[in-house]
């Protein structure tokens, strides 16, 4: 009898499926891959948010998609006449592809004030990694993630007249993960400083409209009052729309008087500035403020 | 496979000597000193504001002390922070799970933040989801999980690489009472199966009784450091509870009569004497007031408190001018 009412109190004390041995690990000391897998893990969960918020993905491409069929249908027919028969969509479309990545790396960079007010930030603060490895693996996060969404834009092409060239796709997305990159970085070290989300997206607000206005996205950008041009030159979002504006007209069939209209090309001081000078300020611009970032973040408690 | 560079079992899991942490030209913590042993459970206990989130903060890395050193694990806090860090887990007051991933993904996360060997990561999640109840929740977001699963969550992302010392910082606050029984059940099982060291904060006095040893913290500085039972006994005192129809002229007419000090709680009057139950016959012969109904108990750690610091730990709270560091750590940031 006591056999019986034995077995299942000894399964009792050792419940089905719980190892015996406790499983222990050891945290090995910090080293350079060990950087570079904190990078990796902080870059994979921003992705893993990305794509579980779906909602996300859908309401950073409506303000893209109303500048672009809405704003663009509805402008066209005061326009025709100074596009020289480009549709005013294909000429909007360069500036909306800087505008999708534009908004979603904002986006994405608010996450770190997001995590700083529900505590996640103290989370991968108090690992043994260094801060430099969790802004820089955020910063990577979030332009993937705003140039996945640049690609969504992208893959929409045909609905405005521009073709779907091998070349012109490659050299898009490598603009947009710059861009994407340089945005973060922007957003990052402006939202290290910020406790709370509500004034981020205020001083979001104050900045990004502005630079996305000024930065030729929505017309070209020679012949400006004097005062705009100074403002323009200064835009480092303009560096982004530029190249990417010359690389989808360079596959347009177009006559040359409207290219030189619609697609002038940035000047300094009368000197037509290169594509490739033009991406590597933004690269520059990404990199220093991706390095103000982490500084930033490094000195905070 | 688990080879663990064991610390020396005499050397003390946690060392503390002459702690300062200032906020400006307010001292927070005032030269505290004290040591854990190996596997021992440590609470920390004390009105908010007394200085032990600070204490906490300063032993897990997370600020600086003023001056004064703490070791941790056998690891200086200041000048082998990513040592401690290695070998502590962590649970915050304030939530820090992401919300937006499951369970499985936040213990992962953690998993690859602290380099835990990849093929220990599926049996240690296991284990210590299993432990807190979790394995079957372990792919639901953690959106949809409730306070106490949350809290529970932490608990077990904590013990995620193995830690040698686990702080706890009010690890059971706005729970409810049946939560917080069974994370202490956890807690218990914990420290008797990984030999692990817990040092925790709480400011429930019934909880501090699951501790192996208590230090009480008021105004930055320790007041009293024992088992609970040894504190208890110290106060010498038994509790005597009386239900009246008039409180204040009942603890008028005890000072009078018995010269003691009683005070109105929770509708009853109450108040500590040597010898409760001898006392009773005497209450009723001389208090010279109707008596509803009395009760005497053995000393609490409220009582304990309340001897060592002379208020209860709900009054120090309420108190604003003797504690109104509490409201300046705050501005000052200092619980974070």
């Amino acid at each position: 009898m006591s056999g019986v009412s034995d077995a299942p109190r000894q399964q009792q004390a050792a419940p089905a499926g719980e190892p015996v041995e406790v499983v222990r690990v050891v945290v090995p000391r910090r080293s350079a891959r060990s950087e570079l897998r904190a990078i990796k893990v902080v870059w994979r969960r921003e992705l893993i948010r990305f794509v579980n918020d779906r909602m996300r993905i859908v309401t950073t491409l409506v303000q893209p998609f109303l500048f672009l069929f809405v704003l663009g249908g509805g402008l066209q027919q005061l326009a025709s006449a100074g596009t020289h028969g480009v549709n005013l969509k294909t000429f909007l479309f360069p500036g909306i592809l800087c505008m999708a990545v534009m908004f979603t790396a904002m986006f994405s960079a608010a996450s770190i004030v997001w995590d700083r007010e529900f505590g996640f930030l103290r989370e991968m603060m108090v690992a043994p990694v260094r801060r430099s490895s969790i802004v820089i693996g955020k910063c990577l996060g979030g332009a993937t993630v705003a140039a996945f969404q640049g690609v969504i834009v992208l893959a929409i092409a045909g609905l405005v007249h521009v073709p779907y060239d091998i070349g012109l796709i490659l050299g898009v997305l490598g603009l947009q993960l710059l861009l994407a990159f340089a945005i973060t970085a922007f957003g990052l070290a402006v939202a290290i400083r910020i406790k709370q989300m509500q004034s981020f997206m205020g001083v979001m607000q104050m900045i990004v409209m502005p630079m996305f206005f000024i930065s030729g996205a929505m017309f070209p950008a020679n012949g400006l009052p004097r005062w705009l041009t100074v403002l323009n030159r200064l835009d480092p979002l303009a560096y982004a729309v530029d190249p990417m504006r010359r690389l989808v007209f360079s596959k347009l069939a177009i006559s040359p008087a409207a290219r030189h209209v619609l697609d002038p090309g940035l000047t300094w001081w009368g000197w037509h500035v290169p594509a490739v000078l033009e991406a590597g300020v933004v690269f520059a611009l990404g990199v220093v403020l991706l390095l103000v970032a982490i500084w930033e973040f490094s000195a905070t408690d | 496979m688990s080879q663990i560079r064991t610390q020396d079992p005499d050397q003390p899991a946690i060392a503390v000597s002459k702690l300062v942490k200032r906020f400006g030209d307010f001292e927070a913590v005032r030269g505290v000193e004290f040591e854990v042993a190996q596997a021992e459970v440590f609470g920390f206990l004390g009105p908010n504001g007394a200085g032990k989130s600070t204490t906490i903060n300063m032993l897990c890395t997370l600020l600086k002390p003023s001056s004064g050193s703490a070791r941790v694990a056998g690891y200086d806090v200041v000048r082998e922070r990513d040592d401690v860090r290695r070998h502590i887990g962590l649970v915050f007051q304030d939530p820090t799970l992401d919300g937006y991933l499951t369970a499985a993904q936040n213990l992962q996360l953690h998993a690859e933040l602290y380099g835990v060997p990849s093929a220990l990561v599926a049996p240690r999640m296991r284990q210590v989801l299993e432990m807190v109840g979790l394995w079957d929740r372990k792919d639901g977001p953690v959106a949809s999980f409730s306070g106490g699963m949350r809290r529970r969550l932490e608990i077990a992302r904590g013990l995620m690489h193995s830690p040698r010392v686990l702080f706890l910082d009010e690890p059971t606050i706005g729970l409810d009472p049946q939560t917080r029984r069974s994370i202490w059940g956890y807690i218990r099982e914990l420290q008797q199966r990984e030999e692990i060291t817990i040092f925790m904060t709480t400011h429930y006095m019934d909880e501090a009784e699951w501790c192996d040893r208590i230090a009480i913290m008021d105004q930055g500085q320790i007041v009293a450091l024992d088992s609970p039972e040894a504190l208890k006994a110290g106060v010498g005192k038994d509790r005597v509870t009386i239900q009246t129809d008039d409180n204040e002229e009942a603890i008028s007419a005890l000072r009078e009569h018995f010269g003691v000090d009683a005070r109105v709680s929770e509708g009853a009057v109450s108040f500590g004497v040597a010898g409760g139950e001898q006392f009773v016959p005497r209450l009723f012969a001389e208090l010279g007031l109707p008596i509803r109904g009395v009760s005497v108990s053995r000393p609490t750690l409220d009582d304990v408190f309340m001897a060592f610091t002379g208020s209860t730990i709900r009054d120090a709270e309420e108190d604003p001018s003797k504690h109104r560091n509490r409201v300046m750590l705050q501005m000052m940031g200092g619980r974070r």
